[in-house]
């Protein structure tokens, strides 16, 4: 299973635990495993975060693989310069269009 | 067959050369357009009435004087702008809220910071709008005020949002408060790791607001035809972004929007947001004319977004032998009128050039009468790493050792473990410092008040979603587009991937950037992604013109796929197929196109990953003027990762213009407030940026450690050049003078001031 940490605030919505065992094959099902643990985290991981994948961040990679041994660390989205919004709206939450699959 | 779509395919090898820019004839001959060079056939001209006030509620707004002035065709104000629910939105390192959005373009209930949008008119002549701006009756009940982020965090403070609540700490707030958000990362234990320490050393210190200063004030021009159907030409880090929001704010289908990016003059994440955009549509969507908005520089300074003041404490501990023990620090960002500072970044990257097994970082985010921060390149790096580059330089000095070999020596390196969570893949700070030291610079002699300061960066770097094509003209020739602003060199940039990919000649590719019709969604220029992402869109579409080909020649020959290949601009025939048939170049295809399957091109459609951080470190030598305070950058030299530069001229502008920027920062540059809250200094004579006389030749050295997971090795470079220099001037001129100055800028008004303290104002 991989070892699954969050960072900054987002252990407040997990009653304050930080650190979790998870088996997900992929971002989109780690989501999934988190929200139904915790549902007060859904609607974060929803908004946007980035995810650290042994190593290396990703962001809005819902399908990027995570192997059982990997390290996951769960952290606010990073933009840089672009400190402007990504054109989210209805229809554009990448986890609620893939509602049902 | 089509190989991978990396540079092992080409003869040409245009990638890391200084080939000319593509943008460059039109720039130096004022035939480019910017924002203000577009106009259409009719068109009004839009000005916007801003409060003078910092904080007033909105009794009441009568439009009809001036609405009755003739020649003026439509005034809107806050009833022209549905509202917004309250819906947090992914903004990159922070969260955004079309509440807070809508409210920024055009006030609501309130005016919170001196230039707030309160109405805006379009009108046949400038005159006219002007006039009509005066004729606007604003009922205001003027509200007490603050600007000072500690002020603003006090109990008692005027409250800007009476449905702020803190988010972060438990108990959760009952009262609203100014304090938007606390956040915090740990890794390890901090106070474990200060009793490890045979040294600490605990600063607080206090950096001013600051403005990107791009040259190119904001302009946009819109127009609506009768059917909703909407074309905007503006000055833009991002067209698609502005699409979007302009979208979003008016009630429009994103299909009937056509957003068209001008050339741009300075953005520095400055104009990643929207500001005239949604007026000068809303105003002509009422008008049904077009109508051209263009900002004064006095409103630039008013209306929109500079970076955050801040206060900053660190304390760090280090074992007597240099080892970095603990490091902790308090943050505090100003974030304007709206919640949404970069303290979120700042709390990231304070410690993130060093391997320290115990941090704490604890940020604020904090509202108060200004105009809402934008981003301004590595937004939030540059102040909290000064703090903590500061500190460093203060422990090397107390511990006896060299401060490069204190960097060196707890680098970050492949490996270690960020605060923030991750481990670093390769990362180059180390051959940054070394670059450092082994220049003749660094052991160059120096004088009396004379003083050299050396200090590192870090930022992350993004990626994100994006688009380019390319297409095969008639004569062989290739059709470029991307979907990101060329700020920083990017068609140059782009066009030498292209050449290299195709194995074409670089003159023979001409790029543009493509409007908001043209391509898909593409998310803007900023967090150092344009030809970092750009690059690898293209790999893509060169991918596919590749695999085209060979299909083509396959077909064209009778062969099968494992008997052609493409190589060097061409598709060759292998093995005993070479005996019977040439090599078809691109142009030979192009020449055949229609007979062969029509219009050959490829389209790189993706969310790019694996950007890699970038790191740097600089050095700079001045000289303090004991008699006036003044200080003079008299060498100053930047080494960073690129990665691969695939333009080295350009990377070394970025490098050398983050670097002027971070000088501006720290000895010059600020926002001056009065007690009445109106800012006192929204013009360049007043507002002193460093001009082209005031700083020597910067030096760039390039470092590249490659990015593995860019087929170049590329990672974006423009953000990190910004965030050394404050620390380094800050150590400079600790050394020059024997003073650690702790709050910027160190203008010579207080660089007087303390050496008067210090008994020392004379040669």
């Amino acid at each position: 299973m991989a070892r699954v940490v969050l960072i900054g605030n987002l252990a407040q919505l997990t009653g304050g635990v930080a650190e979790f065992r998870i088996s997900a094959t992929s971002v989109k099902h780690l989501f999934q495993q988190l929200a139904e643990l915790h549902p007060a985290i859904g609607p974060h991981l929803e908004e946007g975060v980035a995810v650290a994948i042994d190593g290396q961040i990703y962001q809005d990679a819902l399908f990027q693989p995570i192997a059982p041994e990997s390290e996951v660390f769960i952290l606010p989205q990073i933009a840089g310069g672009a400190a402007s919004p990504l054109p989210t709206g209805p229809g554009r939450n990448p986890l609620r269009a893939l509602d049902g699959l | 067959m089509a190989e991978n779509g990396t540079n092992g395919t080409n003869g040409h090898g245009y990638v890391g050369t200084r080939t000319i820019r593509p943008d460059g004839v039109d720039k130096v001959t004022g035939r480019a357009r910017f924002g203000a060079d577009f106009n259409l056939p009719g068109q009004l001209i839009g000005r916007v009435l801003r409060s003078p006030h910092p904080h007033a509620r909105i009794v009441k707004i009568d439009t009809s004087r001036a609405e009755a002035l003739p020649g003026v065709k439509a005034v809107i104000t806050r009833d022209d702008f549905a509202d917004q629910s309250s819906e947090f939105i992914p903004a990159g390192e922070m969260m955004m809220n079309y509440k807070d959005v809508v409210r920024n373009v055009m006030a609501r209930e309130k005016a919170l910071y001196e230039g707030h949008a309160v109405a805006a008119v379009a009108a046949t002549s400038a005159i006219i709008a002007r006039k009509a701006l005066k004729l606007i009756d604003v009922t205001y009940e003027v509200l007490p005020h603050v600007i000072d982020v500690v002020e603003a965090m006090k109990p008692g403070a005027p409250v800007l949002h009476d449905d702020l609540f803190t988010v972060g700490v438990e108990p959760k707030p009952d009262k609203p408060s100014n304090i938007a958000k606390r956040i915090e990362i740990t890794l390890g234990d901090v106070e474990a790791g200060f009793k490890k320490a045979d040294v600490v050393v605990e600063r607080e210190f206090k950096t001013a607001p600051v403005h990107q200063g791009y040259i190119e004030p904001h302009a946009a021009l819109a127009s609506v035809s009768e059917d909703g159907s909407t074309e905007l030409w503006c000055c833009t880090q991002g067209h698609f972004i502005v699409r979007a929001h302009c979208a979003r704010l008016l009630g429009l289908d994103i299909a009937k929007v056509r957003v068209t990016a001008s050339e741009i003059g300075g953005g520095f994440g400055g104009k990643t947001v929207v500001y005239l955009e949604p007026l000068a549509i809303a105003l002509s969507r009422k008008a049904k004319r077009p109508v051209k908005m263009v900002m004064s520089r006095e409103e630039v300074f008013k209306a929109s977004g500079p970076t955050s003041g801040a206060v900053v404490k660190v304390k760090m501990g280090a074992t007597k032998d240099g080892k970095f023990v603990a490091g902790y620090a308090e943050l505090k960002y100003q974030a304007g009128a709206f919640q949404g500072s970069p303290v979120q970044p700042g709390v990231f990257c304070a410690y993130a050039p060093y391997d320290i097994e115990n941090v704490k970082v604890t940020g604020y985010d904090v509202v108060s009468n200004r105009p809402k921060v934008a981003a301004y390149r590595a937004p939030g790096a540059p102040i909290s790493e000064f703090a903590v580059e500061s500190v460093v330089d203060e422990i090397a000095k107390k511990l006896g050792l060299d401060p490069i070999d204190l960097r060196m020596m707890n680098a970050a390196r492949e490996g270690t473990k960020a605060a923030y969570g991750p481990k670093f893949g390769p990362i180059g700070l180390e051959e940054t410092l070394n670059s450092i030291k082994k220049t003749e610079h660094w052991n160059t002699p120096l004088r009396k008040w004379q003083g050299r300061g050396v200090a590192s960066g870090f930022w992350f770097n993004i990626g994100g979603e994006t688009c380019a094509s390319l297409t095969i003209n008639e004569d062989g020739t290739v059709s470029l587009m991307a979907g990101t602003p060329d700020i920083g060199g990017l068609r140059a940039a782009l066009t030498n991937v292209v050449a290299d990919e195709l194995g074409i000649p670089y003159d023979k590719v001409r790029p543009i950037i493509g409007d908001t019709g043209s391509l898909g969604f593409t998310f803007l220029t900023g967090g150092s992604r344009s030809a970092f992402s750009g690059s690898m869109a293209i790999v893509e579409a060169a991918k596919q013109i590749k695999a085209e080909l060979c299909a083509r020649a396959c077909k064209l020959w009778e062969a099968k796929p494992d008997q052609v290949e493409f190589k060097d601009g061409a598709v060759r025939p292998l093995g005993g197929l070479a005996e019977k048939v040439k090599p078809m170049t691109i142009a030979d295809f192009a020449k055949v196109a229609g007979k062969t399957g029509g219009p050959i091109g490829g389209y790189g459609r993706i969310n790019a990953q694996g950007a890699g951080p970038s790191l740097g470190t600089h050095l700079v030598d001045l000289e303090v003027d004991p008699e006036t305070g003044r200080v003079t950058i008299l060498r100053y030299t930047v080494a960073q990762d690129a990665g691969k530069a695939l333009h080295p001229a350009y990377v070394e502008g970025q490098f050398q213009g983050g670097a002027v920027q971070g000088i501006g920062w720290a000895l010059n540059e600020e926002y001056v407030y009065g007690a009445d809250g109106k800012l006192q200094n929204a013009g360049f004579l007043d507002y002193r940026m460093p001009v082209a006389s005031d700083v020597p030749m910067i030096d760039a050295i390039l470092v590249e450690v490659a990015n593995p997971k860019h087929p170049y090795g590329v990672r974006g470079v423009g953000e990190t050049p910004i965030v050394p220099p404050l620390g380094a001037i800050a150590n400079a001129m600790e050394n020059a003078t024997g003073i650690r100055f702790t709050e910027l800028p160190m203008s010579p008004p207080k660089v007087l001031k303390a050496l008067k303290e210090r008994g020392a104002t004379t040669r």
